[in-house]
C-alpha cells in the first residue's frame, strides 16, 4: 500500500506559501492512500495555471497538457485504458473560460473520470485578472475599475451539462474535500467538484468562505433531486453549501460505444485481418 | 482503348453514386479508372459530375474533354460543349431533346427515354440514372453482365439493386441496338490476373490506419476529410476501433494525445481550418513527444474558401505549424496505393521517434476514386520504437532519459515499475517543469537530435520518385496529388517523343535533399502545383539552393490537367 511520504516527489514546489492548492493536493494524496490504489495506475491530467503544477508535486503518472484542454485529454486515456484512475485538475481559467466547450460534452458522455477544478475566482499563473467565477465589482489587473461582468455558477452549469456527480469543496475544510475526492473516484461517470480554493496572493477568500461554507452532509441533504439540487445551487450568501449536490448512475461513455473491445484499447492486438473490407471494395 | 466519360445532373440525382457503379464495372472488367467528382457544396440544387477516365493501360488521372456525357438533366448537355471530343455521344431523355438538337453536328445524340422506362418499371424517379449508366454501357458494347454485378454489389438492399439492374438493361438494349454501330470507342474487359479494388485516397488512408493498428480515431466533420470518419465509424467497431467525433478539432487532437499517451495509435483527420484549430495541440504533442498521426485533406482557402475544390495551399502552413521549434514528419502519399502504405509508414515513423506525422493530401486525391491492385497487407511491418509495457526494468525511470538518438524509451501508465511525467512545459528528464537554461538547451538538443536519425531512416523509404527519362534536360516536380496528372502528362509527352522527367516529392518534412540534389542539379526545372505562389519552390530553393524555371500553376480549385502540363512542357522546349 502506497504511503503519503511515497506520493511525494523531487520537484520544488512554487506556490505561494498559504496556497489554496496545497490543500487540494494533500486532499487527492490522502484519497489515493485511503482508496488503495497503485501509483502506476492513476493518471493525473492538468491544465495550464498554477493549479498546473500539481502534477509535478504528486508521485503518479501525470500529463501536464495545455490550456483548457484537460478533459479531451483526460476523456481519451479513460478510454484507452479504462484500467486506469483518471483525475482531471483544471483551473477556473482553464475550465470555465478558454476550456469551457469541453465541459457539457464530457458530461453528457458521462466519461468516467474525476474532474477537479481549483476555483480561485482568479488567473494566478498570469498575475490576477478577472475570470468567469469574479464577483461582480472586484477589481482586477484587467479590471481596474471593478468587475462588469456576472460570473457563472459552476454547480448550476455543471447540473445543466447533466454530470453525474456534482459537488463542490472548500479548500479550507481537508477532511471534507478528500471525502468528496474519495467519493468521486469511486463514482462511475463523471464525477465534477467545483473546488473553492484561495488564492492567497491575488484573492484571499479564506475568511470569507470559513465563514460561510457548511456541509451538506451535516443536514442530510438526498443527492438524488436534480431540481432540488438546482436550487441549493443558487444558494450563496451568508450560507454557501459544500458537498455532493447531485449524484445518479447512469451508462458510461465506453459503456455505450458501439463496439468496444472487451479488454481496454491498449491491450488489443494491432495486427487485423483486413481481407474481408478489401474485398468489399473491388 | 482510352475513354472518358462524364455524368451530370441536379445534386441529390444519385450522380456519384450512378457514376461509381459505372466506374466500377469497368475496374472489375481490368480496366485501369480514375474517378473523380466535381460538385459545389451544397445539398441539392446545384450541378454535380463525375468523371471516369477508363483505358486499357495504365492510367492516372482524369482527362478533361469526354466521350460520353451522360446527361441527366438539361444543364448537363449544354455545360460541357467545349470539351467534346471529335467522336463523342451525349445520352439523353427526350424531354431535353430540343437542347441536344443543337449540338448535332458536335456529338452523336443518344436519345434514351429514360423517364419512360422508369414509369414502365414502376421505379422511382431517380432511378432513371440506372438506365442512363446502361445506355453508356451498351453505346461502347460492354459486358453487360460485368455492369449487372457492379449494381447488384452496390446496393445494400437485393430487391433495389435488381431494378436497378433491370433499367440499366432497358438503357443497355436500346444503346446497343440503335446507337453502337454509330460510336467509335469499344471497351472489352481485359484478361488480367490479380483482384483490382475502387476507392479513394480518404478510404486508403482510413485503411492503412486500420492496418497499422489504430484504435482510436476522433475528427470534426469537415470536406473533405469527413469521408475518412464515415468510413472508419462504419467498418472500426467490427476491428475494435473506436470512433469518436467530438465537440471539435481542438478536443480531436488532444483526445487523440491522450489516447496515445496512454500507449494506443490514434489519429485524426481534417482539412486546413480544423487544422489551425489544431496548431497549439500539435505543439504540445511535440513538446511531450506523444507520437500522434494527423491526416490533413486540403481544400481551397484562404478561410472558408471552396469546401469542395482542390488545392496544395497549405503546405507551408503545414511544415511550420505551432510555436517553437520542433521535428515533424510530413508526408504527401501521391495515389491511393501509397496513401494506404505511407499512412501505416507514418504511424511507424510517429511512434519510432515520437514525434507528430502529418499525411498531407487534398481534395483531388481525397475524393478521387482510382483502381489499384488490391493492397498486399501480408508483409505489414508495425514497429512500436521504444516503447516499454508491462514492467520497466531500469532502476528509476525517466520519461525524457536523454540518449543518444535522442529518443527516450517510452512508457505507458500502468507499466509497473514506472511513473510517466508528461509535460507541455519545458521539462527535465524526469518530466517535471523547468526553465532552467541548461536544461533547456540540454531538452531542445535532445529533441532535435531525432532529426538526424529521421533523415536517415526517410532516406531508406523513397521520399522522392524519380519517374522518366533519367536524362531528361527538363524535370517536372511536385508532391502529393500531382503526381496523378504529371504521369499522365509523361505518357502523352512520351507517345511524341519528348522526354522529361519527373521528380515526385512525398516526404517534404525532412526534406529529402540528397534526393532533390541527386535528380535536380543541372537540369531545367518546372514546378507543377495547385498554388498561387509555388510554395514548393521556395522550399526546394531553402533547401538545396536549387531554382525553379518554370511553373505549372493552377488556383482556381480544379485539378491540373495533364493536357496543361503538356502545352507547358511544349511552350519551353519550343
Ligand atoms: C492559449 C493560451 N492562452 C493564454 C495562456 C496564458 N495563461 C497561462 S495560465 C492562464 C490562466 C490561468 O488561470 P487559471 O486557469 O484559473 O489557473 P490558476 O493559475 O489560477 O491556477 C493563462 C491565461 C496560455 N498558456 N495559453
Ligand atoms: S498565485 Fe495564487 S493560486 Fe497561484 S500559487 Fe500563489 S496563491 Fe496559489
Amino acid at each position: 500500500m502506497v504511503t503519503m511520504n511515497q506520493l511525494n516527489t523531487k520537484a520544488r514546489n512554487t506556490w505561494c506559501p498559504g496556497c489554496g492548492n496545497f490543500a487540494i493536493l494533500t486532499a487527492l494524496k490522502k484519497a489515493i492512500v485511503e482508496l488503495d490504489l497503485k501509483p502506476e495506475n492513476v493518471v493525473v491530467v492538468t491544465g495550464i495555471g498554477c493549479h498546473g503544477k500539481l502534477g509535478d508535486y504528486i508521485n503518479v503518472n501525470s500529463f501536464h497538457v495545455i490550456h483548457g484542454r484537460v478533459l479531451p485529454v483526460a476523456s481519451a486515456i479513460k478510454l484507452a485504458n479504462y484500467e486506469l484512475t483518471v483525475i482531471g485538475h483544471a483551473g477556473d481559467g482553464d475550465a470555465y473560460a478558454i476550456g469551457l466547450g469541453h465541459l457539457p460534452h464530457a458530461a453528457r458522455r458521462n466519461v468516467d473520470i474525476v474532474y477537479i477544478v481549483h476555483n480561485n475566482m482568479t488567473f494566478g499563473l498570469t498575475t490576477g485578472q478577472v475570470t468567469p467565477t469574479t464577483p461582480r465589482g472586484l477589481k482586477t489587473r484587467s479590471t481596474p475599475y471593478g468587475v462588469f461582468e456576472d460570473p457563472i455558477n459552476p454547480i448550476a452549469l455543471a447540473l445543466a451539462c447533466d454530470a453525474t456527480f456534482v459537488a463542490r469543496g472548500f479548500a479550507g475544510d481537508l477532511n471534507h474535500l478528500t471525502y468528496l475526492i474519495k467519493e468521486a473516484i469511486k463514482h462511475r461517470g463523471f464525477a465534477f467538484i467545483d473546488v473553492l480554493q484561495p488564492c492567497v496572493t491575488f484573492y484571499n477568500t479564506y475568511q470569507f468562505f470559513r465563514e460561510r461554507t457548511y456541509r451538506l452532509e451535516d443536514e442530510g441533504w438526498d443527492p438524488t433531486n436534480k431540481v432540488e439540487a438546482f436550487k441549493k445551487a443558487y444558494e450563496w450568501g451568508d450560507r454557501i453549501p459544500i458537498g455532493i449536490f447531485y449524484r445518479i448512475e447512469k451508462p458510461t461513455f465506453r459503456d455505450s460505444i458501439p463496439g468496444y473491445p472487451k479488454q481496454p484499447l491498449v491491450k488489443e492486438d494491432l495486427k487485423i485481418d483486413l481481407t474481408d473490407l478489401l474485398n468489399l471494395l473491388t | 482503348m482510352d475513354i472518358s466519360i462524364i455524368i451530370g445532373g441536379e445534386a441529390g440525382a444519385g450522380v456519384m453514386r450512378s457514376g461509381y457503379i459505372l466506374a466500377r464495372a469497368l475496374v472489375r472488367g481490368g480496366l485501369s479508372v480514375f474517378g473523380t467528382n466535381d460538385y459545389p457544396s451544397l445539398i441539392r440544387g446545384g450541378h454535380n459530375a463525375y468523371m471516369i477516365h477508363a483505358s486499357d493501360k495504365r492510367i492516372h488521372a482524369h482527362r478533361e474533354n469526354f466521350d460520353i456525357v451522360v446527361a441527366l438533366n438539361a444543364e448537363t448537355i449544354t455545360r460541357y460543349v467545349d470539351q467534346l471530343t471529335e467522336n463523342a455521344a451525349i445520352i439523353y431523355d427526350p424531354k431535353d431533346r430540343s437542347y441536344a438538337e443543337k449540338l448535332s453536328d458536335k456529338a452523336l445524340l443518344v436519345e434514351i427515354p429514360m423517364m419512360d422506362i422508369v414509369k414502365e418499371e414502376k421505379a422511382k424517379p431517380v432511378m432513371m440514372n440506372s438506365v442512363a449508366i446502361g445506355a453508356a454501357a451498351g453505346l461502347t458494347e460492354y459486358d453487360y453482365e460485368i455492369l449487372k454485378s457492379s449494381i447488384l454489389d452496390s446496393f445494400p438492399k437485393p430487391e433495389v439493386g435488381e431494378i436497378n439492374a433491370r433499367l440499366a438493361k432497358r438503357g443497355y438494349d436500346i444503346a446497343l441496338e440503335e446507337y453502337s454501330s454509330k460510336f467509335k470507342i469499344k471497351v472489352a474487359p481485359l484478361e488480367k490476373d490479380g483482384k483490382q479494388i475502387y476507392l479513394t485516397g480518404n478510404e486508403a488512408v482510413a485503411l492503412g490506419a486500420m492496418q497499422a493498428g489504430m484504435k482510436f480515431y476522433a475528427a470534426y466533420p469537415m470536406t473533405p476529410a469527413s469521408p475518412i470518419l464515415h468510413f472508419l465509424a462504419l467498418h472500426g467497431p467490427k476491428y475494435g476501433i473506436v470512433v469518436v467525433q467530438p465537440e471539435s478539432e481542438i478536443a480531436a487532437i488532444n483526445m487523440v494525445i491522450g489516447a496515445a499517451y496512454a500507449g494506443v495509435r490514434a489519429m485524426t483527420a481534417t482539412s486546413g481550418g480544423g487544422f489551425s484549430l489544431m496548431t497549439e495541440a500539435l505543439g504540445l504533442a511535440a513538446m511531450s513527444e506523444t507520437p500522434i498521426v494527423v491526416a490533413i485533406a486540403q481544400r481551397v482557402g484562404p478561410s472558408t474558401g471552396m469546401p469542395t475544390y482542390t488545392a496544395q495551399t497549405d503546405l507551408m502552413f503545414v511544415l511550420n505549424a505551432s510555436q517553437g521549434e520542433f521535428p515533424r514528419f510530413v508526408i504527401a502519399p501521391g495515389d491511393v496505393k501509397e496513401c494506404f502504405y505511407r499512412t501505416i509508414e507514418a504511424f511507424n515513423l510517429a511512434e519510432k521517434f515520437q514525434v507528430p506525422a502529418i499525411i498531407l493530401i487534398d481534395k483531388y486525391l481525397a475524393e478521387s476514386h482510382m483502381s489499384t491492385e488490391i493492397f498486399d497487407t501480408s508483409n505489414i511491418k508495425i514497429d512500436r520504437g521504444e516503447l516499454i509495457t508491462g514492467e520497466y526494468k531500469g532502476k528509476e525511470y525517466r520519461r525524457y532519459e536523454v540518449t543518444e538518438t535522442g529518443v527516450s524509451p517510452r512508457a505507458i501508465p500502468s507499466t509497473r515499475n514506472a511513473i510517466v511525467k508528461a509535460n507541455s512545459s519545458e521539462h527535465t528528464e524526469y518530466g517535471y517543469a523547468s526553465s532552467n537554461a541548461l536544461n533547456a538547451v540540454k531538452m531542445q538538443e535532445k529533441r532535435f537530435r531525432k532529426l538526424k536519425y529521421m533523415i536517415m531512416e526517410m532516406d531508406k523509404l523513397n521520399p522522392a520518385i524519380y519517374y522518366g527519362d533519367p536524362q531528361a534536360e527538363l524535370v517536372l516536380i511536385g508532391w502529393g496529388s500531382i503526381k496523378c496528372p504529371v504521369l499522365d502528362a509523361l505518357e502523352i509527352l512520351k507517345s511524341m517523343d519528348i522526354s522529361v522527367g519527373f521528380l515526385h516529392f512525398i516526404y517534404l518534412s525532412p526534406f529529402p535533399v540528397k534526393y532533390a540534389l541527386k535528380y535536380l542539379k543541372d537540369r531545367k526545372i518546372m514546378l507543377v502545383e495547385n498554388t498561387y505562389t509555388g510554395q514548393l519552390a521556395n522550399l526546394l530553393k531553402m533547401h538545396t539552393g536549387l531554382t525553379v524555371d518554370y511553373k505549372v500553376l493552377r488556383y482556381d480549385g480544379r485539378p491540373i490537367n495533364p493536357s496543361q502540363i503538356v502545352e507547358k512542357v511544349f511552350e519551353v522546349i519550343r
